[in-house]
């Protein structure tokens, strides 16, 4: 029913799935109701859904270079965006990102319009260019363009800090989630995220992870959007959250006026456990200077355009036409995500702030709070936390502490929704955070197989021999990865944030002015590879070692310093040395027209 | 001036137009999300809390159709589309 002619089936194979996805749902929570434990619906979540996308994984294996590297170039336009959106949205945008715009409001909502205006940029600067060219992986392109090994190889080590930053705060997700759902220790489920992530990628490359990224995409959504809808509908805040929330969040202003942002004392805040906050920044009002806002949203765009997981995806594309078009499903896609996270984050804040509601708990005694149930629950769980300050029995706005992961992971139980819903979060979580995890390491280990060994190395070797290199690294890389999640160095987002600086630093301008400026050459490429990385880097460790920063560059935003070094690095050693060859510059104008044979 | 010469100025052009739409949203109006945030938005927001729960993003969505569809026009234009639909 499927094999054959796979590709003309895929609406028909993915409604299947959905489908059956949704029935899965429907019988645990039937079976919810006959009595199954809130911790057995949590294995079934996660099991399930492993389990599916390991058959795909197995069903998609491969043995030909084409569509280990590219999917053989033909992942229709709709499919391809929703495979970037799974690519592309972490465990961070699905676990943390409500959470952060719950406590940081607008300053934090620059990530938001970070994160899809970045596509502008990839759709109109790079996507369809680097599509024409038929490159396997982005260092293809810097060493094709601009010739030799050395462009090539800075490439490669740019992607790779950028990707390995990024893969171990997915990883260190996917152990979160399975030791929570599953009920094992951190140290052993971060094993078994790891297994699952290589199951999807390993026997079928960009193949198998183009098609269950497509499944893990559908899963995320529907575990992301249903609990929103329900808990709006469930509070009466209307039954569209997106469209009828605003009473609900300029109620949320009047409560910020009547409690007021009490600063607390230092002593009383170190009794509050670590990772966990208090509600201090206005919901809805402007509370960043524009520059700061501004430069936030820019770093991540830049860095968007130069990830190489996500550009890679658009190299899986029949055409340079249907390249572009992907671009814009694949924003339409995580565009359903990200408006939904400023909604649940409101619905979430007002349930517990308000008390006129009946889930409200500020303005009740404490001891009343201390005795709710789900309040026991997530406070064991270490992501609540209360105490009286002031000692007058009542909690007040800034005595009640909160982890940023509880605005999704709790609302729904204090709306009151069944516990199969916390399932299905499980599972959503799940899947964002596998799917990114799988990009990345392919990002890495293709790169390396691709680029390194068999265009540096061994140009001469085997089709078979370079996929079971490439299959060698990609464990490899994985389990490295996996052993520093294990080590629990850095929280989930700030590493995040920085394998996009990090991009940006390195490949921003290279990528960009290897299309759009026939002059760029070798010698220019590669110092604002180096330089860039180099610099952005080293503002960094300043900043992170006390450094007072200049231009109110923070640690967030150092791509911006390590991309303008890298623009200037790039354009003055380009116009002291030598123009690019003719043959180069023919290339280059092959390049900017989409009709006709890919460039190499 | 050739035939692709041309076809790039063109497709420069609409990178350029595409960009400062890009820049409005992404950038501009930030310039003055305080005063802009106390003017009501759609659906009621407050205007600048609007644009960046939804409104830059839905816009950017637009933006890429757009450009998609303009630079297939550019490409027709002068015979440089692909072959076949997808």
């Amino acid at each position: 029913m499927i094999k054959g002619n796979f590709i003309d089936n895929l609406p028909k194979v993915y409604g299947i799935y959905t489908g059956g996805f949704l029935a899965f749902i429907i019988i645990m929570s039937i079976a919810e109701q006959m009595g199954m434990t809130a911790k057995t619906i949590g294995i079934c979540f996660v099991a399930f859904t492993v389990a599916i996308y390991a058959i795909i994984g197995y069903l998609s294996r491969t043995a030909q270079a084409d569509a280990y590297y590219v999917a053989g170039r033909q992942v229709p336009t709709v499919f391809n965006g929703m495979a970037t959106a799974a690519d592309w949205m972490s465990g961070a945008s699905f676990v943390a990102m409500a959470g952060g715009i719950y406590f940081k409001g607008y300053g934090y909502m620059a990530l938001l319009v970070g994160w899809t205006g970045g596509y502008v940029l990839v759709a109109s600067l790079l996507a369809p260019y680097l599509r024409k060219f038929g490159c396997y992986t982005v260092p293809d392109f810097i060493g094709t363009r601009y010739g030799g090994n050395l462009s090539r190889f800075m490439a490669v080590v740019v992607l790779t800090v950028a990707s390995f930053t990024y893969v171990t705060a997915q990883i260190n997700a996917t152990g979160t989630i399975a030791s929570v759902a599953l009920d094992i220790p951190f140290q052993y489920a971060v094993y078994v995220g790891l297994i699952s992530i290589l199951l999807c990628s390993m026997l079928g490359g960009m193949r198998g992870v183009t098609w269950t990224q497509v499944a893990q995409y559908i899963v995320l959504i529907i575990a992301y959007l249903l609990p929103v809808f329900w808990i709006s509908n469930k509070m009466g805040a209307g039954f569209f959250p997106h469209f009828m929330l605003a009473d609900e969040v300029a109620r949320i202003g009047e409560l910020e006026q009547q409690y007021g942002f009490v600063k607390n004392a230092a002593a009383d805040l170190k009794t509050v456990p670590k990772g966990l906050a208090g509600i201090t920044k206005a919901h809805s009002a402007v509370n960043a200077t524009p520059w700061a806002f501004i430069s936030l949203a820019l770093a991540m765009m830049m860095g968007t355009a130069s990830l190489p997981h996500v550009m890679m995806r658009y190299f899986t594309t029949p055409s340079v036409k249907a390249a572009r078009k992907s671009v814009g499903w694949s924003l339409f896609f995580i565009f359903l995500l990200y408006s939904s996270a400023p909604m649940l984050a409101t619905l979430s804040k007002l349930s517990l702030i308000d008390p006129s509601l009946p889930t409200g708990i500020i303005g009740k005694s404490i001891a009343e709070v201390q005795a709710i149930d789900w309040y026991q629950n997530w406070n064991q769980a270490n992501l609540m936390f209360v105490s009286d300050f002031n000692g007058n029995g009542t909690l007040e706005l800034n005595e009640f502490f909160m982890g940023g992961k509880a605005v999704v992971l709790a609302t729904p139980e204090i709306a009151g929704l069944p516990y199969v819903i916390s399932g299905l979060v499980a599972a959503g979580g799940m899947a964002a955070a596998m799917s990114t995890a799988d990009g990345l390491i392919l990002a890495i280990a293709n790169a390396i197989s691709h680029d390194v060994y068999y265009k540096i190395i061994d140009p001469k070797a085997e089709t078979a021999k370079r996929l079971v290199v490439a299959r060698v690294l990609l464990v490899v890389i994985g389990f490295a990865g996996a052993t520093i999640a294990a080590l629990e160095i850095q929280g989930i987002l700030g590493s995040v944030i920085w394998a996009f600086d990090f991009a940006m630093s390195g490949l921003f301008f290279p990528l960009v002015l290897g299309v759009w400026w026939k002059r760029a050459n070798k010698e220019g490429a590669v110092a604002g590879m180096f330089l860039g990385l180099v610099s952005g880097a080293a503002y960094l460790v300043w900043v992170r070692s006390g450094g007072s920063g200049f231009l109110g560059i923070t640690q967030l935003t150092f791509g911006i310093f390590g991309s303008a070094v890298s623009l200037v690095a790039m354009v003055v050693v380009s116009l002291m040395t030598q123009a690019p060859s003719a043959a180069t510059q023919k290339m280059v104008d092959n390049v900017r027209v989409p009709a006709g044979k890919s460039v190499i | 001036m050739s035939k692709q010469e041309q076809h790039w100025e063109k497709t420069r052009g609409l990178l350029f137009m595409t960009l400062a739409i890009w820049f409005v949203f992404s950038i501009g109006i930030f310039l003055f999300g305080a005063e802009m945030n106390e003017v009501g938005g759609p659906f009621g927001y407050p205007l600048t809390y609007w644009f960046t729960c939804q409104g830059s993003l839905g816009i950017f969505v637009i933006l890429i159709f757009w450009f998609a569809n303009r630079q297939e026009k550019i490409d027709e234009e002068f015979g440089f589309s692909e072959r076949g639909d997808d």
